[in-house]
């Protein structure tokens, strides 16, 4: 359950547009359904009443929207960014993808946002009404007289049981209190799949890598991929189309998009979220994290605004590529 | 007369002023290596894009292998340096998704080290061979 409610949000941006000091607001809209809420520009208080929506399903990360619309709209943008979503600002401020001045960066706390696959496995299809209480989301189905409740426990996505951080590290003002980067496990999952054998961990990823439908919605929204020319709307790229499943381009879909962002992916788990298969997208980019942290140094994007990514640095003293396979697992 | 057994096909990238110079060398000392190598020139081993190895792979390459200048010589300065950077992670993602590391090498070849290309050439070759078919990274509609 989010600390902060609906009306700090709507009235801190009411007052900004109000005073002219922004001249939109990005936030989360109501959208079809109570758990795909829909990122939205507002311009109008009356638009903001009633429309805005602030709770566990506002997952969006609004940090890559200000590339395209910092260059359209006249004054200062209002954006409301989470702990997470403040790291990819900050690589976006890293790579001059927009203008700081053009943005009125509000941080709001996070308490992790739900996955709505997994409280539709806890509840049941045909959701009509999600409810935050104390005890968890009380989910009202088509086909159950009583709401189920589901713990915040159970429905909290992947990306969030392993939250990085609370810290928001890029806002002009802050709603409630600085949180701390955590120390989370986020590399376990990782590590799991390190210690499997080189079969076991072919036949995970070509269980999941099958899955992909090539939707582009993992490289839309993730706010390190803001090239204008993608290398994937190449038709001879030899990963563009859909081909039957199982085969070699999902899998050079998801290498070479994964590669691209190395070094400057924030870990905001957007990939993963977006994905209308639930591909574990989000573990393709800790695994570089994790190569990076250990053989270059510890060193998380967007944590500073400036800061030289590892793939575009070097050393002398680098190790060798035949030596980063020695991990001692039972690769043999 | 067709022969059944398949030798592996390996695909080279070799650097304009080092280990090309050096698979030069290797061919005017006369020294042996499989014909099955197919050298492609780069200016620098940095050059090398990774979507170049999976392409490689995907069209049917056994094995793909990467030669440059030692680190410090390069002719660019700095080339190979990040070219060490970057094939360590993607080597290292490609063994992530399972895929047999042995396949992917990164040598440092000087111009003057014709017998080192050869013999490493004679080594991967052999490693390639031994582990068969690229089955995992192949594309079914580039077989024929």
């Amino acid at each position: 359950m989010q600390k902060i409610t609906r009306e700090v949000l709507i009235e801190k941006a009411a007052s900004l547009l109000n005073e002219g000091v922004v001249s939109a607001v990005y936030g989360w809209k109501k959208g079809e359904f109570v758990y795909d809420v829909t990122p939205a520009l507002f311009t109008t208080t009356e638009e903001l009443e009633k429309e805005f929506v602030w709770g566990d399903f506002c997952g969006a990360n609004f940090s890559k929207y200000l590339v395209a619309s910092t260059r359209k709209i006249e004054g200062k943008i209002l954006v409301f960014l989470k702990p997470c979503d403040t790291y990819s600002f900050n690589q976006l401020l890293t790579e001059h993808r927009f203008d700081r001045e053009k943005v009125y960066a509000v941080g709001i706390p996070c308490e992790g946002m739900a996955d709505v696959s997994k409280v539709k496995a806890a509840a049941g299809e045909g959701i009509i009404a999600i409810e935050s209480t104390e005890e968890g989301l009380a989910v009202t189905t088509l086909y159950n007289d009583a709401p189920v409740v589901v713990p915040y426990a159970e429905a909290l996505a992947e990306r969030c049981i392993n939250c990085k951080s609370k810290k928001h590290v890029a806002y002009d003002e802050l709603i409630g209190e600085e949180g701390d980067v955590l120390e989370s496990g986020r590399f376990d999952q990782v590590a799991e799949l390190e210690a499997m054998t080189p079969d076991e961990r072919f036949a995970f990823w070509q269980n999941e890598l099958s899955k992909c439908i090539r939707c582009n919605a993992c490289r839309d929204v993730c706010p390190a991929c803001t090239c204008e020319k993608c290398v994937f709307n190449n038709p001879v790229s030899g990963a563009e189309t859909k081909a039957p499943m199982g085969t070699f381009e999902e899998k050079m879909f998801h290498i070479i998009r994964a590669f691209h962002v190395a070094g400057r992916c924030t870990d905001c788990g957007e990939c993963s979220r977006v994905c209308p298969q639930d591909i574990p997208l989000h573990l393709l980019n800790r695994k570089f994290i994790k190569d990076i942290n250990t053989h270059y140094g510890e060193y998380q994007a967007g944590a500073e605004v400036g800061s030289r990514a590892p793939l575009v640095n070097y050393t002398t003293e680098d190790v060798e590529p035949c030596d980063v396979f020695e991990r001692g697992d039972k690769n043999a | 007369m067709q022969v059944n057994e398949k030798k592996p096909l390996i695909v080279a990238f070799c650097c304009n002023w080092c280990s090309y110079a050096g698979a030069d060398l290797a061919g005017n000392n006369r020294l042996a290596y499989p014909a099955d190598v197919k050298i492609i020139r780069v200016p620098c081993s940095c050059r090398v894009n990774p979507m170049f190895i999976l392409r490689a792979f995907q069209r049917g390459a056994d094995g793909v292998i990467i030669c440059g200048c030692h680190p410090g010589d390069c002719h660019y300065t700095s080339g190979n340096y990040f070219t060490r950077r970057r094939m360590a992670m993607l080597f290292s993602m490609l063994d992530y998704l399972g895929i047999e590391k042995e396949r992917t090498r990164v040598e440092w070849v000087s111009a003057a080290e014709g017998a080192k290309f050869a013999a490493t050439m004679n080594d991967f070759a052999e490693k390639v061979a031994a582990l068969g078919e690229n089955k995992r990274l192949e594309d079914l509609r580039c077989k024929r």
